[in-house]
């Protein structure tokens, strides 16, 4: 019998072994990678705000930084960071809305980060990032008049949400705003897909840093996320095949 | 100096981060011991982390009023209750107000943008089409067309035959499970890279992802 608590840190640890191997791979050879539109979209959206003089709102839903939850919001985070380094140059400056007070204030260090490494005459506002609500439905509550602003031409969700982030992506289709949503909730995912103009599936915004920045590390993540999904699969069949010769 | 203390921080960081997943993963008792404090320490930051929060929302919402931005008396309504609720949170006489203000106001309110929510998805559904126009989309709505018609119990006919049945729990139980499953491992692989990132210090969350 494997011993599970053994298996998960041979998991971890082979992974990490992989990421630096691939990662050295990639600074001599990079990958290439599968063009996802979304992203495509976001980094189009942010050169637009700068040329226009518009916002680009980011929201990074309630996860909590001390669950799984919140491995969505640092994602979201990454992105953030490489985005808001573009929108500093224009004349408004990127804002975000959290659900979670942890992520609120690493949502203020990476904007007020961006801002200092553009080097820019923007300043950084503490009222760019804003923290509007504890619950689920608050948060939401809070982040719509924050949308409904008249300057802001694109919406970027990405986080964990719950079933009520349709109230949020209904008010960006209302303003004619483009909407990009990603979130690491089934439920989420599923409204987000009905009511938003793009969309990241599954584990897709999980690669906001490796489409968004040239990162050997983030680039070499991918392609264990890769590796790992094969292993499951075959890992999977093989049971499977096992189960029905009876030997499982 | 700054370098200094930026290095210091991916030490403590990467430190703390090695402790906690060795103390989930090994059965030795200073490492079980470590992590517990740690992540005592980590709810207690949370603790604090809420009140920076809540400070943010009052300044946020007091320099709109200040600045008599549209719509600054709902702001002001929302500053005025955020400090009725704290008063009424932190004066022991008036304790049992917070049931009342819980189940009064904050329940109702929440409930309302439900019901509004139900409305909003059923028009974005009706909106799928012109915004994702492929066979995906006819297939997610037919699915959810199929699913809304086997689940719900109608006025004379009760549960539909066939699709409450059959078609619905194949669906739900075949279909969407396995897709279910397919996307939840995606994501907890996701999740894995994630949390080796930050512990290889690639991201840096604490320092504004430098």
């Amino acid at each position: 019998m494997i011993n599970p608590n053994l298996a998960g840190i041979g998991i971890v640890t082979l992974s990490a072994i992989l990421m630096m191997i691939f990662a050295l791979i990639h600074r001599r050879s990079p990958f290439s990678f599968r063009i996802i539109q979304a992203f495509t979209r976001i980094q189009r959206a942010a050169r637009l705000a700068v040329e226009d003089g518009t916002r680009i709102h980011f929201s990074l839903g309630n996860g909590n930084l001390l669950t799984l939850s919140g491995a969505s919001a640092l994602a979201g985070l990454v992105l953030i960071r490489r985005l808001s380094e573009i929108t500093s140059f224009g004349d408004r400056p990127s804002m975000v809305t959290t659900g979670n007070p942890i992520i609120n204030i690493l949502a203020q260090d990476t904007l007020r980060t961006s801002h200092d490494n553009s080097a820019t005459d923007n300043t950084f506002k503490m009222s760019d990032v804003q923290f509007t609500g504890l619950t689920p439905i608050s948060y939401v509550a809070g982040a719509m008049p924050v949308m409904s602003e008249d300057n802001i031409t694109s919406h970027v969700l990405i986080g964990h949400f719950g079933p009520e982030v349709g109230l949020l992506t209904d008010v960006g289709e209302r303003k004619n705003a483009s909407v990009i949503a990603a979130s690491d909730s089934l439920t989420a995912q599923a409204v987000m897909y009905a009511s938003s103009s793009e969309i990241l599936i599954g584990e897709e915004l999980f690669a906001a840093g490796a489409y968004t920045q040239p990162s050997s590390y983030h680039a070499s993540s991918l392609l264990v996320q890769d590796i790992l999904r094969w292993v499951t699969i075959a890992a999977l069949l093989a049971g499977a095949v096992l189960k029905l010769a009876g030997i499982l | 100096m700054k370098r200094l203390f930026s290095a210091l921080n991916a030490v403590i960081a990467i430190s703390a981060g090695v402790i906690v997943l060795l103390g989930y993963f090994l059965d030795i008792p200073i490492l079980h011991n470590l992590r517990s404090l740690l992540l005592q320490w980590a709810f207690i930051l949370a603790g604090l982390a809420v009140l920076i929060g809540t400070w943010n929302l009052f300044s946020v919402h007091l320099q709109k009023v200040r600045e008599r931005k549209s719509g600054f008396i709902n702001n002001m309504v929302l500053l005025f209750f955020l400090l009725l609720t704290m008063t009424i949170g932190l004066t022991p006489a008036l304790r049992p107000l917070q049931y009342l203000v819980f189940n009064g106001i904050l329940v109702p309110a929440e409930i309302s943008l439900l019901a509004v929510l139900a409305v909003t998805l059923i028009y974005g559904s009706l909106r799928l089409m012109r915004i994702r126009n492929n066979l995906a989309s006819v297939m997610f709505l037919f699915s959810a067309l199929l699913i809304l018609l086997g689940t719900g119990p109608f006025p004379f006919i009760g549960q539909m035959p066939v699709i409450s049945d059959w078609i619905r729990p194949f669906i739900s139980n075949n279909l969407v499970s396995g897709g279910a499953r397919g996307i939840l491992i995606g994501i907890s692989l996701g999740t894995l890279t994630t949390g080796l990132r930050i512990l290889f210090g690639v991201d840096r969350p604490y320092e504004g992802n430098q």
